[in-house]
């Protein structure tokens, strides 16, 4: 029917791992990999459930395209409390690290 | 009898100047102090609680009407943004975070004169059924403290049976309100999908995320739900509201219940089993009609859930990149190694293996097959609970398929821990309302009976489930 009955390798944890920006600890990798496997191995049950005639769900109550008037809504935030959390700052604008090597 | 009254009553008393908000106050936090032992609470709001009580106090001396739950003290799941308090979600990634504003759930509550105290202990970002995935601590169940309180609201549940406070907020995502209320022998209310704003909670699983009260009475509940219910601007899946939620009718007599076959049978522990029997019994002597109903895509919902729900993590918690606010790894040479070294260290092991899982589900050649796949039988689902609607009023079953396991008992089994939930995520897929309530103990330990409504009818529920807290109790 599909092709998830491949089984996940070690390789595909560190591509994952990749995907999710998350470095992973040796001991994780080998760990995550051995529950993955485990896990996509119990939702396997999906496959030969006869799907025909229905359609996926995202949404269970009925709503679509909720939208409201293009108005500034005026909440009254400071710039300053908004920042405060933030880990670096210059200028009242959030300092990111250099994104090109 | 409890230390508290109930939650009506308090209010009244309060606001007639027969009972203080200061002393209220006070009481709770002495109870929280004399507790600590449990570590159901994160961070207290001390400060803030003491300077709302006295305000209160005063404008009700100079005769103002300060609201319905007037005085009234609560604690909040550490994933509410809250003022007074760090929000952390019980994780290293967002500690020391201060909310530069509030739930719209805390700010409807306060509006209507509640206090929040402190901050409840979860799973971190609310993943998990025991609170064993904080990254901080593991809150203890009251009834045995070798044993754990459920989760993810774990720590909500433990401090409301604690007597912490009347009432206490959680988040059930796939069934962490009454899977705790079920390990602790409180009342855990899971609304309608979408009748309680999220904005201002951390999110988890958006299309399945909701907020409720952990009470120790329907009757609290409710009056919980009364407050926080509605739509709202800020949370634009917000459905309407009934009129109201309180002064409930009474009327078991007649009521269609179907017990769900498929909650009672393989894997259900048999002293569980037996209580749920006992509470069936004593509803159909109560005049309810009784009949047993088959939902047969139900035993599907768990391998459902856990697709949709990393899949939903993997995007939501994407926003944890260590720029804007929370943990950041700040010895960085680029943005790349910052991302990465960040969600490294700030995010815990299930964290991790929920964005991979979720990362890897929707991700090209495999989106078709798991989550779309998972998402057409959430539909199949969907359709074998309308069906079962309409023939009966509400469903019934164990909110839980055993009594709180020990400490430790399944953390080294992920698929075992996910386990826990199978009679409690189905309800979460399909967006109705249910609620968990006591039905006696085991060995000492509470055993949870749940009951389930068609959506939009919390009140309905509500009144059912007063009535069987009645005649179970």
């Amino acid at each position: 029917m599909n092709k998830t009955m491949a089984k996940l390798t070690r390789d595909d944890v560190l591509k994952l791992a990749r995907l999710a920006r998350i470095d992973l600890s040796e001991e994780e990798i080998i760990e995550f990999e051995g529950e993955f496997n485990e896990i996509l191995q119990y939702v396997e049950q999906l496959q030969a459930v006869n799907l025909e005639g229905y359609e996926p769900t995202s949404q269970v109550t009925g709503l679509v395209n909720v939208t409201r008037e293009d108005q500034e809504r005026g909440y009254g935030y400071k710039s300053a409390e908004l920042l405060k959390n933030v880990p670096a700052t210059e200028d009242d604008q959030i300092k990111v690290k250099r994104m090109i090597g | 009898m409890g230390v508290w009254l109930p939650i009506g009553e308090i209010a009244a008393k309060v606001q007639h100047g027969e009972l203080k908000a200061v002393d209220l106050v006070e009481k709770s936090l002495r109870i929280i102090a004399d507790k600590e032992e449990y570590k159901a609470i994160i961070a207290l709001t001390t400060d803030r609680a003491r300077m709302r009580a006295q305000h209160l106090d005063e404008r009700i001396a100079q005769g103002e009407q300060v609201g319905r739950l007037a005085g009234v003290p609560f604690i909040a799941k550490d994933n509410f943004l809250v003022f007074g308090a760090d929000t952390t979600a019980a994780s290293n990634i967002l500690k020391g975070f201060e909310a530069p504003y509030q739930s719209t759930v805390i700010e409807k509550l306060e509006a209507e004169g509640a206090i929040c105290v402190a901050k409840a202990n979860l799973d971190a970002f609310a993943h998990g059924s025991s609170t064993e995935n904080s990254d901080f601590m593991t809150t203890k169940n009251p009834h045995d403290p070798e044993r754990v309180p459920g989760g993810s609201s774990g720590g909500s549940a433990a401090a409301v049976v604690l007597e912490m406070a009347p009432f206490a907020l959680g988040t059930d995502t796939g069934g962490s309100i009454r899977l705790p209320a079920s390990f602790t022998g409180s009342v855990g209310y899971k609304p309608t999908y979408g009748l309680v704003s999220r904005s201002g909670v951390v999110a988890m699983a958006s299309s399945t995320d909701v907020i409720g009260p952990i009470t120790m009475t329907v009757e609290d509940a409710a009056a919980v739900l009364d407050v926080i219910a509605g739509r709202d601007d800020l949370d634009s899946t917000t459905i309407e509201r009934e009129e109201s939620y309180i002064d409930l009718p009474t009327t078991v007599v007649g009521k269609k219940v179907g017990v769900i076959k498929e909650y009672m049978g393989e894997g259900l522990d048999p002293e569980v089993k037996a209580h749920i029997e006992s509470a069936i019994e004593k509803l159909r002597a109560s005049g309810a009609e009784i009949v047993d109903i088959s939902l047969p895509s139900l035993p599907l919902a768990l391998a459902v859930y856990y697709i949709v729900c990393p899949a939903e993590v993997s995007s939501n918690l994407s926003r944890y990149d260590g720029q804007r606010y929370g943990y950041t790894y700040a010895e960085a040479n680029n943005l790349d190694e910052s991302f990465a070294k960040t969600r490294s260290i700030g995010f815990g092991k299930e964290a991790k293996r929920r964005i991979m899982l979720g990362t890897y589900v929707l991700s090209s050649g495999y989106y078709d097959a798991y989550y779309k796949r998972a998402q057409t039988v959430r539909t199949k689902l969907i359709e074998e609970f309308k069906q079962a609607f309409d023939t009966v009023d509400f469903l019934l079953g164990p909110t839980a398929p055993t009594t709180a396991f020990k400490i430790g008992e399944n953390v080294a089994d992920p698929l075992k821990m996910y386990l826990t939930d199978i009679m409690t995520v189905a309800v979460n897929l399909v967006g109705v309302p249910a609620i968990s309530i006591p039905a006696g103990k085991s060995h000492g330990l509470p055993v949870g009976l749940q009951l389930i409504a068609p959506q939009r009818n919390d009140r309905k529920l509500l009144a059912f489930a007063k009535q069987a807290e009645g005649v179970i109790g």
